[in-house]
């Protein structure tokens, strides 16, 4: 086991390294000059532009700038952006509310998505199944900022239940709402695949030969089929992890929220190139570490697996 | 092989064990069965008037080819039926209850206390995810245990134990995936029996495994239910097996029984045409038809040998593949980087295929005979040795001879459902090795198809059809028409007939032997069951853990065994004994 971790461990650092020097050659390497973005249609006089470009190292060659960059990562500090703030101070800012929706969304998607796909894989068919088939379908099909204002319009303002947006220091109630549209995708892939393992477990071999062996249906669908029906939701749910942090772009948008989406997106606009590698790069930092810790809780769930 | 129980009698007679019972009432009874299942195309009738009674203590055994609804009706008794399948007439009586319309709680009171189950498959009747001592835990407290988690505990190495697992506390704490197939059957009866029922009903419980465990399990059965007092209903597609293991025999075709009586009757004189049939046909029991395949072989082998003589090989002409000293290692990833424990799975093998003969590499799973066979084929390659064909040797030979090779020898899988692309037409499938060596026009290849189909014994018409729409044996006379379309001289066979119903199978194997004398086939005939061998091969090569354990010709390797390891092999036949009393004589 400690090898394996170990292993992987070691993984991490080239998947980093070419995960990274992408990042940083798609936008460092974009056709454009920030610097002379930042003149607007007036233009910086040459010597502000070479003033800035020898600050921000943007008159080195390429791979210099990436070194230096990482240098940067791996010391913590990214240094700072066009409007002179600490990058590291920006991802500090920008990633507990994220974290915070992005494990809410997590929490109701696996908890409802698992829920309802037991229940409708058990009474395949009836109308309940039929019902949670053709919902799912609905928040796979209808675009999440369609969700996301219906649910404004209907449980915030008509209702009055929930806060329509989410202020400057989100508590739980208000980010409720952000996290309902952010899970409602992911909720309805859950629910699929949780109603398609627990129909699968149902008909097979060992569920029939604990029930010959006396078992009631309530005992094997708690001991047989749930455990068994889990392994592939708890992969999808990780890999759903990197997911969340990144899809709350659109939602943070829509309930105004000052997370990594509303600033990534805001970096783009501006060209702040170095704000963008930096959360990105973080970004796949949680993407691996996610996918690292659903490795270790298939090994737990599934005893086939002994990772050596 | 040594059991912990004691044999109380030999059992022919039907005395039951120990237990105090009443065998005058009978403990099962089912009358004029009817069970349908609900397809697209309506209801399908596939247990039709079944009537079955079955004594306290006394073993009965189902007999029929897959489909014939017999475990079907195992599956009613303790209302277990798969899908859409439901019992539609007839009554079903336990010790006089009526079990047809009972409540559910009443059933599930019954089962495992009342009827225990053996399923047929240990790989897949286990839950992978959970403990073995587990899954004994739960079948003792569904039906009533009590007792402190020490003393249940105790009661689960018990049956294990029982079950003939040895180191049984030990062995509770292991997952399935830590044991063998055999190991999983003996755990699986184990929960069976654990609770001591009055009936267990044994669907198929050793078809999955290998013909010396099969007997070991089955010689564990039987003993344990004898001391049981246990009824056993035993359901199985081996007439050979079913006569040797059970005093009362039913034989099932298309959802009826055609006949019943007792066992060794109906061996001795079917009345039924499907039960003369299936005597005739049953592969542990046949030693007639033999001579015709063997006699088939030798003249054919003649006759080549005579063609060759006019148009002299380079090479000697008898003999058209010799593996010599064949060896493959694979090396197994250890637990730590950099640890790896090389597996031999063929060690030192070497034989001769004789043209237009057949050559039988036999042994259980796990002996190496199809690595040894993929081998021949060329999809592998040799650690060391050497396959030469024709006496050149394979591994020399560049891309475009290789390519040319494979012409030459080709191969039949064992499981039609799998070798044979759904997506394809059956014309498709045949015509696409054609099609690859570039042979011919359309209209040429077509034509070939055409004859490859009659030589199969199959309408033409099959040709436009799908994988689905054919029966097992069909699939597997369409993989045999793919593998003779490029007019190989090889085939290698590996466990072309196992996955197949014994009558298909008894005609694969004609089609098989009249292939060869048609068109001077060479046959490597890799498989585990030795009944087979006799009734197709000249020559035996036994493998074992990837060595050869003996080499020799049928005749001799069937009359005069000179190893151990083939004696048991030869032991393990189920019916085998029977054949001696009751069929030759």
């Amino acid at each position: 086991m400690l090898w394996y971790l170990g292993r992987r461990l070691l993984q991490v650092i080239p998947v980093f390294l070419g995960a990274t020097l992408l990042l940083y050659a798609l936008v460092f390497l974009r056709p454009g000059d920030p610097v002379a973005a930042l003149g607007g249609e007036r233009g910086l006089p040459e010597a502000v532009a070479e003033q800035i470009r020898a600050d921000y190292n943007l008159d080195k060659p390429f791979f210099v700038q990436y070194l230096l960059f990482l240098r940067g990562v791996v010391t913590l500090d990214f240094g700072v952006d066009f409007r002179g703030r600490e990058v590291s101070e920006v991802i500090a800012n920008a990633f507990p509310v994220t974290i915070q929706l992005a494990l809410m969304a997590l929490i109701i998607e696996a908890v409802f998505g698992v829920g309802f796909g037991l229940i409708a894989g058990m009474r395949k068919g009836k109308l309940f199944d039929a019902t949670a088939l053709v919902v799912s379908l609905l928040f796979i099909a209808v675009p999440t900022f369609v969700v996301g204002f219906v649910m404004q319009i209907v449980i915030g303002v008509n209702l009055g239940w929930l806060p329509v947006t989410v202020g400057r220091d989100p508590d739980v109630i208000s980010l409720l709402m952000p996290a309902l549209v952010l899970a409602a995708v992911s909720f309805a892939y859950v629910l699929r695949l949780t109603r398609t393992s627990v129909v699968e477990n149902l008909s097979a071999d060992y569920v029939r030969t604990a029930r010959a062996r006396g078992l009631s249906r309530s005992q094997v669908t708690g001991r047989h089929v749930l455990r068994n029906s889990l392994i592939p939701v708890v992969t999808f749910l990780g890999a759903d992890i990197g997911a969340l942090m990144s899809g709350a772009i659109i939602t943070e948008g829509i309930f105004n929220i000052n997370g990594v989406g509303g600033t990534l997106y805001d970096a783009i606009i501006r060209g702040e190139s170095i704000t963008v590698v930096s959360l990105t790069t973080v970004l796949v930092m949680v993407y691996i570490g996610a996918n690292l810790l659903v490795d270790l809780l298939y090994a737990a769930l599934d005893p086939r697996i002994r990772y050596a | 092989m040594t059991t912990q129980f004691p044999v109380t009698n030999d059992g022919a007679d039907g005395t039951p064990g120990p237990a105090p019972v009443d065998t005058s009432k009978p403990l099962l009874e089912i009358r004029d069965l009817e069970i349908s299942f609900a397809t697209g195309g309506g209801q399908v009738r596939a247990v039709r008037g079944m009537d079955l009674t079955v004594y306290p203590g006394q073993s009965v055994a189902i007999v029929g080819e897959s489909g014939s609804g017999k475990s079907t009706t195992a599956a009613a008794i303790i209302d277990l039926l798969p899908g859409t399948g439901k019992v539609t007439g007839g009554s079903i009586r336990f010790e006089g209850r009526e079990l047809v319309g009972a409540s559910r709680a009443e059933k599930e009171a019954l089962r495992g206390r009342a009827i225990g189950l053996v399923p047929q498959d240990p790989m897949s009747n286990l839950n992978p995810v959970w403990r073995i001592g587990t899954q004994v835990e739960e079948a003792l407290k569904a039906n009533g245990f009590k007792g402190s988690r020490t003393e249940l505990r105790a009661r689960v190495a018990e049956v294990l134990a029982e079950a003939g697992l040895p180191d049984s506390a030990r062995r509770a704490r292991q997952y399935p995936h830590e044991f063998s197939g055999g190991m999983r059957q003996r755990a699986l009866i184990g929960i069976g029996l654990a609770s001591r029922p009055q009936l267990l009903i044994a669907d198929e419980p050793t078809s999955a495994l290998d013909v010396t465990v099969q007997r070991q399990i089955l010689d564990h059965l039987g003993d344990m239910t004898r001391d049981l007092g246990t009824a056993l209903l035993f359901i199985t597609h081996d007439l050979g097996l079913a006569a040797e293991r059970a005093e009362h025999l039913l034989v099932m075709f298309k959802g009826k029984v055609v006949e019943s009586g007792p066992a060794r009757a109906i061996l001795a004189d079917p009345q039924h045409p499907y039960t003369k049939r299936l005597v005739k046909s049953a592969p542990s029991l046949a030693s007639r038809r033999i001579q015709s395949a063997h006699v088939h072989g030798e003249e054919s082998a003649e006759v080549l040998a005579h063609h060759v003589d006019e148009t002299p090989v380079v090479a000697g002409p008898a003999v058209v593949v010799e593996a010599k000293n064949l060896t493959k290692v694979f090396s197994i990833r250890g637990s730590r980087p950099g640890s790896s424990t090389d597996f031999t799975a063929v060690d030192d093998v070497s034989f001769t295929l004789g043209r237009g003969r057949t050559l039988a590499i036999v042994g259980e799973s796990g002996s190496g005979k199809s690595t040894a066979a993929n081998m021949v084929l060329g999809l592998l390659e040799p650690t060391s040795g050497t396959v030469e064909f024709d006496g050149v040797d394979v591994a020399s030979l560049n891309t475009k001879d290789a390519f040319a090779f494979r012409r030459r020898v080709q191969p039949v899988f064992q499981n039609p459902y799998g070798s044979l692309d759904p997506m394809f037409s059956i014309f498709r499938s045949i015509e696409e090795p054609l099609k690859l060596h570039g042979v011919g026009n359309r209209s040429e290849r077509e034509a070939r198809v055409r004859e490859l189909l009659d030589l199969v014994s199959l309408p033409q018409s099959a040709m436009r059809r799908f994988p689905n729409e054919l029966s097992g044996g069909q699939r597997q006379r369409i993989a045999i028409a793919r593998a003779l379309a490029l007019k190989p001289e090889v085939v290698v066979l590996d466990e072309a007939v196992s996955a197949l119903d014994v009558l298909v199978q008894a005609q694969v194997l004609e089609l098989l032997g009249d292939l060869q004398s048609e068109l001077g086939l060479s046959y490597l005939f890799i498989t585990h069951d030795l009944a087979v061998v006799r009734q197709i091969a000249d020559d035996v090569v036994v493998m074992q853990h990837g060595k050869v354990v003996e080499q020799a010709s049928t005749d001799e390797v069937f009359d005069t065994p000179r190893e151990q390891y083939t004696r048991d092999l030869l032991a393990a036949i189920p019916g085998a004994g029977l054949v001696g009393d009751e069929i030759a004589g």
